[in-house]
């Protein structure tokens, strides 16, 4: 046994190595992302990035009935995307274990819903468990692969932000010793057919019963005695909280929450003058505990929304708080994007056009904010095309405003080429503007399809998105480069006026990958008119103050787009001497 | 102990944290360190959690109980001064970054003195360290972590050399030396007076 401080993504990790899992596959996605970076560190274990969820699940099932153990990961809206397998993944079971781990993000902090995903494992009847910290991180995927293989049926781990990205102390184990079982013929059980599904599906129903049966006397859940007047029922991060604000309290800690434990929450109930249910987002074990015709306090006192902490509980249930509260009016500081980011070039070809923007998910999203404005929509990995196209045959020529798609390189090969095809198939009028910056930036520059390198960091082949485009029947595609603002900006609008269905691929390496030139640009005040022509960039380097535009030495990164744009070249770029000098007295360029 | 660090991504607030917590381990306590990092590579607002004692369990600090708040830039430690608790105390840098909203001119700029002052409002036991501005003596802005490392060393219970270890142990071999001579100037900026 050796201490460790972990992360809970690096806690999963831990877990699945040791358990002797052999297979992982993931798509990038906050919180999940530094699971499978973590274990692609281990030896043993082959990991990748698979296209998207939905195929990250598929070759983990895949993997699973060759007979290794197999683990798939992602966020929370991934599991949408990886629904589909994961339902026949349950009839089928698990010949190798399979577990599979779903980030949650209560609170949103980088997520375009709070979608409580233990509802999957009611949906598609398959068990549930939710550790609390690093260490049950850690011993429940370990465990998960276990419970997976004993009852030949997949397991979902669910993770939130706070256990995801907290780290705490683990207790890390050994490698178990799991030679792969072999792949074992037997279609009656893979190939989900009506006829042999309806047979799996009885099956389903009993092995589930199992499990439940195996739940109540289980110690993944926990009773904790205190205090006969309070009793609490929870799971996840809510038990550390619970724990800090009511010290006195009994807790059942469940650490599988489906198949639910009846009989463990009857009995616990009847141990406590009152019982409250206290967990993030939805009502799951409430909604149980209430069938069961038990009397809980929970979701009547506790909010829906955001995450709990500490204060949100004892404001809701004992009403006492210490009065502080945050600072009044002070200016906000939101995401923007990176000095040098190449979506900047191309944001600022779009802006003050007649457009009607598909956008899409990634960095580029911020896009949609000022000073860029140049997004109407996020809906989900790879709407932008198929919302747009959708919202171009809802107008057709009723709306002067051009329907147009922004999607990034990542999330174009994540889900975007199905949407691309079906533009092209239907005849839509949609310009799709394919952002490539080679890599998946959001997430922290993992590579994909385009990258022409694996998560392992093998060489491989360099998938062209424009070169899909054309073998997706698209005939018109015009390449730029953003960092040319001015010349990106005539070529769009041009390409812009013709028909569609077309793609423009703006290609840029992301500025955090590589090193610009050596010094900042600078302002001539003397030639600076004050137009704030670069200032609409809206690059974080950029300010204006006093009638003109000044760069911030510090952070400029010298890719000279607001000097392409400048009307007056009235910037450029220092000097190497120019460059030192401002270096020692403010700290120069990163 | 309750140690909330805030700053601007990009500032090494999570390197901090992890030296922080480092320490805590090492001394046999238990240890909770939370981050939210989504979107700090954008330039937004970071904070970490960090609460070490004999036995933690939220792994957030509750508003009004941080025993430090550790500050790299002005404007973040007035966002999150609410969780400073009644004898707690600020370390924070007078350092300013321009969130874009301010940069580009949409929303005025608070001046230094106004932001000072709301700090001396809500924080009566505070403490400037010009962090920003030592690291670029030192010759390099990056090391103003290492800097406010120094600084709020004097107010936490781990011996010097267990600094210097965890220093030695968490960053890239090539910049020990400078992050220790940073550390050192941190140190000094706060024994000093």
């Amino acid at each position: 046994m050796t201490r460790k401080f972990l992360s809970g993504d690096e806690a999963v990790a831990q877990g699945a190595w040791e358990a002797g899992c052999h297979v992982a596959a993931a798509y990038p996605g906050t919180p999940s992302t530094e699971i499978l970076e973590a274990l692609s560190t281990y030896k043993d274990v082959y990991c990748e990035w698979s296209t998207n969820e939905k195929v990250a699940l598929e070759v983990a099932l895949g993997a699973s009935i060759a007979g290794a153990r197999a683990l798939a990961t992602m966020k929370h809206v991934g599991l949408n995307v990886a629904a589909d397998p994961l339902f026949s993944a349950a009839y089928i079971g698990a010949h190798g274990g399979l577990v599979i781990v779903t980030a949650d993000d209560p609170g949103l902090h980088s997520s375009q819903n709070e979608q409580d995903n233990r509802y999957y494992g009611l949906m598609a009847k398959v068990p549930v468990l939710c550790p609390s910290d690093s260490q049950e991180a850690k011993d429940f995927t370990r465990r998960a692969f276990d419970i997976s293989e004993e009852f030949d049926i997949p397991v979902i781990v669910r993770l939130t932000t706070r256990t995801a990205h907290s780290s705490s102390v683990v207790e890390a184990g050994e490698r178990q010793a799991r030679p792969g079982k072999g792949y074992e013929k037997q279609i009656t059980k893979t190939m989900i057919l009506p006829a042999f599904a309806r047979v799996r599906h009885v099956d389903l129903e009993k092995r589930l019963d199992r499990v439940r049966a195996w739940n109540e006397a289980s110690d993944l859940n926990r009773i904790e005695k205190g205090s006969k007047q309070r009793g609490v029922i929870c799971d996840g991060v809510a038990y550390q909280y619970a724990r800090e604000v009511f010290p006195d309290a009994s807790f059942l800690k469940l650490g599988m929450v489906w198949p639910f434990p009846e009989n463990l929450v009857r009995r616990f109930a009847n141990t406590v003058d009152e019982l409250v249910v206290i967990e993030e987002v939805d009502p799951f074990i409430e909604t149980q505990v209430h069938a069961l015709g038990i009397k809980a306090t929970g979701k009547d006192k506790l909010p829906r929304t955001d995450e709990l902490s500490p204060r949100v509980l004892r404001k809701a249930l004992s009403g006492t708080v210490a009065p502080v509260e945050p600072e009044p009016d002070l200016p906000k500081r939101p995401p923007a994007l990176c000095p040098g980011c190449p979506h900047t070039g191309i944001f600022w070809a779009l802006q003050k056009q007649k457009l009607i923007i598909g956008g899409d998910i990634g960095c580029y999203t911020l896009g949609g904010l000022p000073p860029h404005s140049t997004m109407d929509t996020c809906i989900d990995m790879g709407a932008s095309i198929s919302a747009a196209h959708g919202c171009d045959k809802a107008l057709g020529d009723t709306d002067p405003r051009r329907r147009v798609a922004v999607i990034g390189d990542s999330t174009f090969f994540h889900s975007g080429i199905t949407g691309l095809i079906n533009t092209v198939y239907n005849q839509s009028n949609v310009i799709t503007i394919i952002t490539d910056n080679r890599t998946t930036g959001m997430t922290g520059h993992q590579p994909h399809p385009g990258t022409g390198k694996t998560l392992m960091g093998k060489e491989t082949t360099a998938i062209d998105p424009a070169e899909v485009a054309r073998a997706c029947g698209v005939k018109r595609i015009l390449s730029v480069d953003p960092y040319q603002a001015k010349a990106t900006r005539k070529q769009v609008r041009e390409f812009l006026s013709e028909p569609g269905p077309a793609v423009i691929v703006s290609r840029r390496p992301c500025a955090l990958l590589i090193k610009l030139r050596e010094t900042p640009m600078q302002v001539d005040p003397a030639k600076c008119i004050g137009c704030k022509t670069c200032i609409s960039l809206g690059c974080p380097a950029l300010s204006f103050s006093d009638e003109k535009s000044h760069v911030n030495p510090n952070i400029c990164v010298g890719c000279g787009m607001c000097a392409d744009v400048c009307p007056k070249e009235a910037i450029a770029q220092m000097t190497k001497d120019e460059g030192q000098r401002t270096k020692s007295e403010t700290g120069g360029a990163k | 102990m309750n140690i909330l660090v805030s700053g601007v991504g990009g500032q090494g607030v999570i390197l901090f944290s992890n030296i922080i917590s480092d320490l805590a381990l090492t001394a046999g306590l238990d240890v909770k360190k939370s981050e939210v990092h989504g979107m700090a590579q954008r330039g937004g607002s970071v904070t970490t959690h960090i609460r070490y004692a004999p036995k933690v369990f939220s792994p957030l600090i509750e508003e009004g109980t941080a025993d430090v708040i550790v500050a790299f830039e002005m404007m973040e430690a007035l966002r999150y001064i609410h969780f400073l608790g009644p004898n707690g105390r600020l370390i924070y840098d007078t350092h300013r970054i321009d969130p874009l909203p301010v940069s580009t001119g949409v929303v005025e700029r608070p001046a230094d003195e106004q932001l000072n002052q709301r700090l001396a409002v809500r924080a009566p036991n505070r403490r400037t360290v010009p962090a920003f501005e030592t690291a670029l003596k030192l010759g390099n802005a990056r090391v103003q972590n290492t800097v406010m490392l120094g600084a709020i060393s004097c107010f936490l219970e781990f011996p010097e050399e267990a600094y210097q270890q965890a220093i030695t142990r968490l960053v890239k071999p090539k910049v020990v030396e400078l992050n220790l001579k940073a550390f050192a100037a941190g140190r000094a900026l706060c024994t000093s007076v």
